[in-house]
């Protein structure tokens, strides 16, 4: 499996595109923003109808309250900002007026992760998968590229309940083919007995030419991808797990409290197994171009491939 | 209304103090104060002024209902008095209030029947109801959609977004009241944190606003009446007395959250026979 670098394309595109097409056969989607709409591009959904798009300006927390609201009248809202404001702003909102009645709200959150970039820190959401994988009744999703987090969308809209969908502001080369159906499972990408590489969102294509790079060491990774935080497909994860014993987790997030403490949490109740998350340490972002972060925080392709070597050296 | 008619409603504006007493009474938590001070408020709404129908969803007029939200949720046992009183659910149901297993949490929750929304965490109450009214509005539905807020909570600065989103999108199928008892759990709110002048504010935010006591039963009814012909959401500022009808109750702060002991339960229910 190859990436293609040079055909990049914009994940919040695809996300404006999908929403578009639900609008035109679901009239009780509805859409909501908070002075982001031409960065999350539900724009593109208020462009086509205006009657059921609502900028709620700059108050994120009304903005997800109106929201379960409108969700408890049997509407399906859509909820967009980056994902900064979307979790650590309204976790109470969330948490009570959207999680607790089980409403039917979709928060689809943008600009994820450490690629935001020069905005830095106070932008840079490293803990959102954390904050809402806690909540009961919340599913969390982390799709990879645009045909997923299109397919995730469409997911959302025909699944009753609360979501949380966490896509990066980064434009990402495409993974997955035409074909491709999304559902709850994990999805085993490569076979390989050495280690277990789990992610998703954006650092999957790492992993993928991650993978490649260890192939040429002599190391033969398994890939787990898991765009489904909660509810976690533990079967998927034993059953692939116990092949290799070695677990390492790559996620653009802080390494305490989203994918990999998850992983963490199933194999040390199951099948005690050696982890080692890959992440943001516990610590602030900064500014700084996309690629240029993901390299300083040791997230890319090569630098991956030389942590999991030196682990591997150590452990073995 | 007639003279008979008013005496009715304050009647069973009496009956259901006197559920909302032996309720927190029994459950030995809960808040009377504030609960006492929206009962007049609750009562009209359910008994008079609000479309409403106690089959609930099994109702084959449901949709016609008027919506409500009790936005200060730490009043869940009048509300709850109130539906029971109306045949939302059995009045043998209200003693399980507060308890292990029951349907009648603490704060309202979607699972009682007459609930549309959950709430008890302060600020929360508005925006719903601002996204019901979005929601019927969307659907040509005329129903009109009722939130009652405290005047402490109006202390929360998310209440002020939605006071702001309202008149924005023209939601006059919505009515706020707010609970003016002038008390929150640590004093008076003019000492903590004044939200006066509270009409200039609303009036600034473009609402349309109507200022009543709280307790005049129909007074309540005209205002409730008046906000339904508005063409802007409705602000009533009601304003009332925290732990009305129980004399050792009003005006009290200490009433906000503490249960009455066997005593103090007889002697207010005395007071209110």
């Amino acid at each position: 499996m190859n990436i293609d670098r040079t055909k990049t394309k914009s994940i919040r595109a695809a996300y404006g595109k999908a929403l578009v097409e639900l609008g035109k056969i679901n009239e009780n989607i509805v859409v909501l923003d908070a002075d982001l709409a031409c960065s999350t591009q539900t724009a593109m959904f208020g462009k086509e109808f205006p009657e059921r798009f609502f900028n709620m300006g700059i108050a994120e927390q009304d903005m997800m309250t109106t929201a379960a609201g409108l969700a408890s009248q049997g509407k399906i809202p859509f909820a967009s900002t980056f994902a900064m404001f979307a979790t650590g702003r309204t976790y109470d909102q969330i948490r009570n007026s959207i999680c607790y009645p089980q409403f039917n709200v979709k928060i689809v959150a943008t600009h994820g992760g450490i690629t935001v970039g020069e905005d830095g820190a106070s932008h840079q959401a490293l803990e959102d998968v954390a904050l809402m994988r806690n909540l009961p009744n919340m599913t969390v999703i982390v799709p990879a590229d645009c045909k997923e987090c299109e397919e995730a969308i469409k997911y959302a809209a025909s699944h009753q309940g609360p979501m949380y969908i966490r896509i990066a502001r980064t434009n990402v080369p495409d993974i997955f083919d035409e074909n491709y159906k999304f559902d709850l499972k994990a999805k085993v990408l490569r076979q390989g007995k050495d280690v277990t590489i789990v992610t998703n969102g954006e650092t999957l294509a790492e992993v993928i030419e991650c993978a490649n790079i260890l192939e040429s060491s002599g190391i033969e990774a398994q890939i787990l991808h898991i765009p489904v935080v909660k509810p976690l497909d533990n079967d998927t994860i034993l059953e692939q797990v116990k092949k290799t014993n070695f677990v390492v987790t790559v996620e653009n997030h802080s390494i305490i409290g989203g994918l990999g403490s998850a992983l963490s949490e199933v194999l040390s109740e199951n099948m005690p197994t050696f982890v080692y998350r890959i992440g943001i340490n516990d610590e602030f972002g900064q500014s700084g171009e996309q690629r240029q972060l993901m390299e300083f925080y040791g997230l890319t392709a090569e630098k991956l491939a030389q942590k999991i070597e030196k682990k591997l050296r150590e452990i073995k | 209304m007639d003279k008979d008619e008013i005496k009715q409603l304050e009647n069973l504006c009496k009956q259901n103090r006197c559920e909302i007493i032996k309720m927190i009474h029994s459950a030995q938590s809960g808040h009377p104060g504030g609960g006492l001070s929206a009962a007049d408020i609750l009562t009209v709404l359910y008994e008079k002024s609000m479309k409403n129908f106690p089959e609930w969803d099994k109702s084959p007029s449901h949709n016609e209902r008027d919506r409500f939200v009790l936005s200060k949720g730490h009043a869940s046992a009048t509300l709850y008095a109130v539906l029971a009183q109306r045949g939302y659910f059995s009045k043998d149901e209200l003693l399980s209030f507060r308890r292990l297993g029951s349907r009648l949490q603490g704060h309202p929750n979607t699972h009682i029947p007459g609930v549309e929304v959950p709430t008890g965490s302060l600020g929360q109450g508005l925006s719903m109801a601002c996204g019901i009214a979005m929601a019927l509005k969307l659907d040509k539905n005329p129903a009109n959609v009722f939130v009652l807020l405290g005047d402490g909570e109006l202390q929360e600065g998310s209440c002020w977004e939605a006071l702001m989103h309202a008149p924005h999108r023209k939601l006059n199928n919505l009515t706020a009241i707010i609970d003016r008892n002038h008390l929150q759990i640590d004093g008076t709110v003019e000492r903590i944190k004044d939200i006066n002048p509270l009409d200039a504010k609303l009036k600034a935010f473009n609402w349309n606003v109507i200022e009543i006591d709280g307790h005049d039963v129909v007074a309540i009814y005209e205002a409730c009446e008046n906000a339904k012909k508005s063409d802007k959401p409705t602000a009533i500022i009601a304003n009332t007395v925290k732990g009305k009808g129980v004399s050792f109750m009003e005006n009290q702060c200490g009433w906000h959250g503490k249960a009455p002991s066997d005593a103090d339960c007889q002697l207010a229910l005395e007071e209110l026979a």
